[in-house]
Protein backbone atom coordinates (compact mmCIF):
# COMPACT_ATOMS: atom_id res chain seq x y z
CA UNK A 1 0.00 0.00 0.00
CA UNK A 2 2.71 2.46 1.05
CA UNK A 3 4.75 1.49 -1.99
CA UNK A 4 1.76 1.98 -4.33
CA UNK A 5 1.07 5.41 -2.82
CA UNK A 6 4.71 6.38 -3.40
CA UNK A 7 4.62 5.26 -7.04
CA UNK A 8 1.37 7.12 -7.66
CA UNK A 9 2.67 10.33 -6.07
CA UNK A 10 5.87 10.34 -8.04
CA UNK A 11 3.96 9.65 -11.27
CA UNK A 12 1.92 12.79 -10.56
CA UNK A 13 5.14 14.73 -9.87
CA UNK A 14 6.61 13.52 -13.20
CA UNK A 15 3.43 14.41 -15.10
CA UNK A 16 3.33 17.92 -13.63
CA UNK A 17 7.06 18.39 -14.28
CA UNK A 18 6.59 17.40 -17.93
CA UNK A 19 3.68 19.87 -18.32
CA UNK A 20 5.77 22.59 -16.66
CA UNK A 21 8.79 21.81 -18.86
CA UNK A 22 6.57 21.98 -21.94
CA UNK A 23 5.51 25.50 -20.90
CA UNK A 24 9.12 26.58 -20.41
CA UNK A 25 12.35 25.82 -18.63
CA UNK A 26 11.90 28.65 -16.11
CA UNK A 27 8.57 27.26 -14.90
CA UNK A 28 10.11 23.81 -14.40
CA UNK A 29 13.04 25.26 -12.43
CA UNK A 30 10.78 27.47 -10.29
CA UNK A 31 8.41 24.61 -9.49
CA UNK A 32 11.23 22.24 -8.50
CA UNK A 33 12.92 24.94 -6.41
CA UNK A 34 9.68 25.98 -4.60
CA UNK A 35 8.88 22.34 -3.84
CA UNK A 36 12.33 21.53 -2.45
CA UNK A 37 12.45 24.73 -0.37
CA UNK A 38 9.06 23.91 1.14
CA UNK A 39 10.25 20.36 1.89
CA UNK A 40 13.39 21.58 3.70
CA UNK A 41 11.30 24.10 5.65
CA UNK A 42 8.89 21.35 6.78
CA UNK A 43 11.51 18.77 7.80
CA UNK A 44 12.20 19.96 11.36
CA UNK A 45 8.49 20.50 12.06
CA UNK A 46 7.55 17.00 10.91
CA UNK A 47 10.44 15.46 12.85
CA UNK A 48 9.33 17.25 16.01
CA UNK A 49 5.75 16.15 15.37
CA UNK A 50 6.60 12.47 14.98
CA UNK A 51 8.65 12.47 18.19
CA UNK A 52 6.05 14.60 19.98
CA UNK A 53 3.24 12.23 19.00
CA UNK A 54 4.87 9.49 21.05
CA UNK A 55 4.89 11.73 24.14
CA UNK A 56 1.29 12.86 23.59
CA UNK A 57 0.20 9.21 23.34
CA UNK A 58 1.82 8.57 26.73
CA UNK A 59 0.31 11.74 28.24
CA UNK A 60 -3.31 11.05 27.17
CA UNK A 61 -5.45 9.59 29.96
CA UNK A 62 -5.80 6.09 28.49
CA UNK A 63 -8.32 4.85 31.04
CA UNK A 64 -10.77 7.56 29.89
CA UNK A 65 -10.40 7.15 26.14
CA UNK A 66 -11.87 3.67 25.70
CA UNK A 67 -15.10 4.26 27.71
CA UNK A 68 -15.75 7.83 26.45
CA UNK A 69 -14.49 7.60 22.88
CA UNK A 70 -14.38 3.85 22.19
CA UNK A 71 -16.34 2.13 19.41
CA UNK A 72 -19.22 1.55 21.88
CA UNK A 73 -19.48 5.24 22.88
CA UNK A 74 -21.80 5.95 19.93
CA UNK A 75 -23.29 9.39 19.37
CA UNK A 76 -22.13 10.79 22.74
CA UNK A 77 -18.56 9.78 21.91
CA UNK A 78 -18.87 11.49 18.52
CA UNK A 79 -20.21 14.67 20.20
CA UNK A 80 -17.34 14.72 22.75
CA UNK A 81 -14.79 14.09 19.98
CA UNK A 82 -16.31 16.89 17.86
CA UNK A 83 -16.14 19.37 20.73
CA UNK A 84 -12.59 18.30 21.53
CA UNK A 85 -11.54 18.66 17.89
CA UNK A 86 -13.08 22.10 17.51
CA UNK A 87 -11.33 23.34 20.66
CA UNK A 88 -7.89 21.88 19.87
CA UNK A 89 -5.56 24.76 19.06
CA UNK A 90 -2.33 24.38 17.13
CA UNK A 91 -1.15 23.17 13.76
CA UNK A 92 -1.58 19.81 12.04
CA UNK A 93 1.11 18.22 14.23
CA UNK A 94 -1.00 18.72 17.36
CA UNK A 95 -4.35 17.78 15.83
CA UNK A 96 -3.23 14.68 13.99
CA UNK A 97 -0.92 13.38 16.70
CA UNK A 98 -3.69 13.55 19.30
CA UNK A 99 -6.06 11.77 16.90
CA UNK A 100 -3.53 9.05 16.07
CA UNK A 101 -2.67 8.57 19.74
CA UNK A 102 -6.37 8.28 20.68
CA UNK A 103 -6.89 5.69 17.94
CA UNK A 104 -4.00 3.61 19.33
CA UNK A 105 -5.30 3.79 22.89
CA UNK A 106 -8.80 2.51 22.14
CA UNK A 107 -10.89 5.29 20.55
CA UNK A 108 -13.30 4.17 17.81
CA UNK A 109 -12.61 5.04 14.16
CA UNK A 110 -15.85 7.09 13.71
CA UNK A 111 -15.03 9.06 16.85
CA UNK A 112 -11.50 9.79 15.62
CA UNK A 113 -12.91 10.80 12.22
CA UNK A 114 -15.30 13.20 13.98
CA UNK A 115 -12.36 14.58 15.98
CA UNK A 116 -10.08 15.21 12.98
CA UNK A 117 -12.97 16.55 10.87
CA UNK A 118 -13.97 19.03 13.61
CA UNK A 119 -10.35 19.98 14.14
CA UNK A 120 -9.80 20.53 10.38
CA UNK A 121 -12.96 22.67 10.10
CA UNK A 122 -12.42 24.87 13.15
CA UNK A 123 -8.76 24.74 14.28
CA UNK A 124 -9.07 27.80 16.50
CA UNK A 125 -5.66 29.28 15.82
CA UNK A 126 -6.17 29.06 12.03
CA UNK A 127 -9.56 30.75 12.31
CA UNK A 128 -8.09 33.59 14.36
CA UNK A 129 -4.73 34.02 12.63
CA UNK A 130 -5.74 33.53 9.00
CA UNK A 131 -9.44 33.43 8.32
CA UNK A 132 -10.64 36.42 10.38
CA UNK A 133 -8.04 38.87 9.01
CA UNK A 134 -8.33 37.68 5.39
CA UNK A 135 -12.05 37.05 4.91
CA UNK A 136 -15.15 39.22 5.36
CA UNK A 137 -16.60 38.49 8.86
CA UNK A 138 -19.99 37.41 7.49
CA UNK A 139 -18.36 34.64 5.43
CA UNK A 140 -16.30 33.46 8.43
CA UNK A 141 -19.44 33.16 10.59
CA UNK A 142 -21.43 31.59 7.77
CA UNK A 143 -18.76 28.93 7.26
CA UNK A 144 -18.47 28.26 11.00
CA UNK A 145 -22.26 27.90 11.33
CA UNK A 146 -22.82 25.56 8.41
CA UNK A 147 -19.85 23.40 9.50
CA UNK A 148 -21.50 22.31 12.77
CA UNK A 149 -23.27 19.21 11.35
CA UNK A 150 -20.32 18.06 9.22
CA UNK A 151 -18.28 16.05 11.82
CA UNK A 152 -21.50 14.20 12.76
CA UNK A 153 -22.25 13.39 9.11
CA UNK A 154 -18.66 12.15 8.64
CA UNK A 155 -18.92 9.93 11.74
CA UNK A 156 -22.34 8.62 10.66
CA UNK A 157 -20.90 7.71 7.24
CA UNK A 158 -17.98 5.99 8.95
CA UNK A 159 -20.41 3.97 11.08
CA UNK A 160 -22.62 3.13 8.10
CA UNK A 161 -19.73 1.91 5.98
CA UNK A 162 -17.32 -0.46 7.69
CA UNK A 163 -14.45 0.02 10.13
CA UNK A 164 -11.09 0.96 8.63
CA UNK B 1 5.36 4.89 10.20
CA UNK B 2 9.08 5.57 10.34
CA UNK B 3 10.40 9.06 9.72
CA UNK B 4 12.57 7.86 6.82
CA UNK B 5 9.61 6.19 5.11
CA UNK B 6 7.62 9.43 5.23
CA UNK B 7 10.18 11.63 3.52
CA UNK B 8 9.67 10.61 -0.14
CA UNK B 9 5.92 11.26 0.26
CA UNK B 10 6.48 14.62 1.89
CA UNK B 11 8.90 15.68 -0.86
CA UNK B 12 6.43 14.53 -3.55
CA UNK B 13 3.61 16.46 -1.83
CA UNK B 14 5.73 19.62 -1.75
CA UNK B 15 6.67 19.31 -5.44
CA UNK B 16 3.05 18.64 -6.52
CA UNK B 17 1.94 21.68 -4.52
CA UNK B 18 4.59 23.91 -6.09
CA UNK B 19 3.84 22.82 -9.67
CA UNK B 20 0.05 23.04 -9.40
CA UNK B 21 0.31 26.54 -7.90
CA UNK B 22 2.39 27.64 -10.90
CA UNK B 23 0.30 25.86 -13.56
CA UNK B 24 -3.26 26.66 -12.44
CA UNK B 25 -4.79 29.76 -14.07
CA UNK B 26 -6.59 31.52 -11.22
CA UNK B 27 -8.71 33.89 -13.37
CA UNK B 28 -10.37 30.85 -14.90
CA UNK B 29 -11.21 29.49 -11.45
CA UNK B 30 -12.98 32.69 -10.47
CA UNK B 31 -15.07 32.60 -13.65
CA UNK B 32 -16.22 29.04 -12.94
CA UNK B 33 -17.54 29.63 -9.42
CA UNK B 34 -19.49 32.86 -9.89
CA UNK B 35 -22.92 33.69 -8.52
CA UNK B 36 -24.81 32.13 -11.43
CA UNK B 37 -22.81 28.90 -11.30
CA UNK B 38 -25.52 26.89 -9.48
CA UNK B 39 -24.89 23.38 -8.18
CA UNK B 40 -22.13 22.88 -10.76
CA UNK B 41 -20.39 25.91 -9.25
CA UNK B 42 -20.39 24.23 -5.84
CA UNK B 43 -18.97 21.05 -7.36
CA UNK B 44 -16.26 23.01 -9.16
CA UNK B 45 -15.45 25.02 -6.02
CA UNK B 46 -15.17 21.83 -3.97
CA UNK B 47 -12.97 20.27 -6.65
CA UNK B 48 -10.63 23.27 -6.66
CA UNK B 49 -10.46 23.21 -2.88
CA UNK B 50 -9.25 19.66 -3.24
CA UNK B 51 -6.84 20.55 -6.02
CA UNK B 52 -5.33 23.82 -4.86
CA UNK B 53 -2.37 23.07 -2.64
CA UNK B 54 -0.79 25.09 0.09
CA UNK B 55 -1.55 26.15 3.61
CA UNK B 56 -3.85 28.85 4.94
CA UNK B 57 -1.40 31.42 3.59
CA UNK B 58 -2.38 30.54 0.01
CA UNK B 59 -5.97 29.35 0.48
CA UNK B 60 -7.56 32.35 2.24
CA UNK B 61 -6.18 35.00 -0.12
CA UNK B 62 -7.49 32.94 -3.06
CA UNK B 63 -10.89 32.54 -1.35
CA UNK B 64 -10.98 36.29 -0.71
CA UNK B 65 -10.11 36.94 -4.36
CA UNK B 66 -12.96 34.62 -5.41
CA UNK B 67 -15.38 36.75 -3.38
CA UNK B 68 -14.22 40.04 -4.88
CA UNK B 69 -14.29 38.50 -8.37
CA UNK B 70 -17.95 37.60 -7.92
CA UNK B 71 -18.00 34.09 -6.45
CA UNK B 72 -20.91 33.62 -4.06
CA UNK B 73 -20.58 32.78 -0.35
CA UNK B 74 -21.83 29.21 -0.92
CA UNK B 75 -19.07 28.47 -3.43
CA UNK B 76 -16.42 30.00 -1.16
CA UNK B 77 -17.64 27.98 1.86
CA UNK B 78 -17.58 24.87 -0.32
CA UNK B 79 -14.05 25.72 -1.46
CA UNK B 80 -12.64 26.29 2.05
CA UNK B 81 -14.41 23.23 3.49
CA UNK B 82 -13.09 21.06 0.69
CA UNK B 83 -9.57 22.36 1.22
CA UNK B 84 -9.68 21.72 4.97
CA UNK B 85 -11.20 18.24 4.70
CA UNK B 86 -10.03 16.79 1.39
CA UNK B 87 -6.92 18.86 0.52
CA UNK B 88 -4.29 16.39 -0.53
CA UNK B 89 -1.21 18.38 0.49
CA UNK B 90 -2.16 18.38 4.13
CA UNK B 91 -3.23 14.74 3.96
CA UNK B 92 0.08 13.76 2.35
CA UNK B 93 2.41 15.86 4.43
CA UNK B 94 0.75 15.68 7.85
CA UNK B 95 -2.01 13.11 8.13
CA UNK B 96 -0.39 10.18 6.30
CA UNK B 97 2.64 9.96 8.61
CA UNK B 98 0.42 9.77 11.70
CA UNK B 99 -2.45 7.57 10.53
CA UNK B 100 -1.14 5.56 7.57
CA UNK B 101 -2.71 5.40 4.07
CA UNK B 102 -5.62 3.12 4.94
CA UNK B 103 -7.20 5.40 7.53
CA UNK B 104 -6.48 8.60 5.56
CA UNK B 105 -8.10 7.35 2.34
CA UNK B 106 -11.04 6.11 4.41
CA UNK B 107 -11.51 9.48 6.12
CA UNK B 108 -11.25 11.42 2.86
CA UNK B 109 -13.85 9.20 1.16
CA UNK B 110 -16.27 10.06 3.95
CA UNK B 111 -15.43 13.75 3.68
CA UNK B 112 -16.25 13.97 -0.06
CA UNK B 113 -19.96 14.94 0.29
CA UNK B 114 -19.31 17.44 3.13
CA UNK B 115 -18.12 20.49 1.11
CA UNK B 116 -21.22 20.24 -1.10
CA UNK B 117 -23.50 19.98 1.98
CA UNK B 118 -21.75 22.99 3.54
CA UNK B 119 -22.09 25.01 0.32
CA UNK B 120 -25.81 24.20 -0.01
CA UNK B 121 -26.42 25.09 3.66
CA UNK B 122 -24.52 28.37 3.23
CA UNK B 123 -26.61 29.30 0.17
CA UNK B 124 -29.75 28.40 2.12
CA UNK B 125 -28.73 30.64 5.03
CA UNK B 126 -27.90 33.54 2.71
CA UNK B 127 -31.23 33.18 0.91
CA UNK B 128 -33.17 32.98 4.20
CA UNK B 129 -31.39 36.08 5.50
CA UNK B 130 -32.14 37.98 2.28
CA UNK B 131 -35.81 36.98 2.47
CA UNK B 132 -35.96 38.17 6.10
CA UNK B 133 -34.44 41.59 5.32
CA UNK B 134 -37.00 41.93 2.52
CA UNK B 135 -39.80 41.38 5.03
CA UNK B 136 -38.27 43.90 7.46
CA UNK B 137 -38.16 46.48 4.68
Amino acid sequence: MTFAVNILLWLVVCLLAVIAAYRGRVLLNNGARDGVVEFIRLLPRIGAGVIGAGFIAKALPNEWIAPWLGPQSGFLGVAIATLGGALTPGGPVVGFSIGAAALKTGAGAPQVIAYSTAWALYALHRLVIWEVPLMPPRVVWLRAAVSVPLPFIAAALAMALSQP
Amino acid sequence: MLFGEMLPKVLAGCLIGAFVTLLLPRELVARWVGQESGFTGLLIAAFFGFLLPGGPITIYPVAGAFLTMGADAGAVVSFITSWTLCGYTRALVWELPFFGPHFVIWRIVEAVPLPIIAGLLARGVVRARLARTDIVK
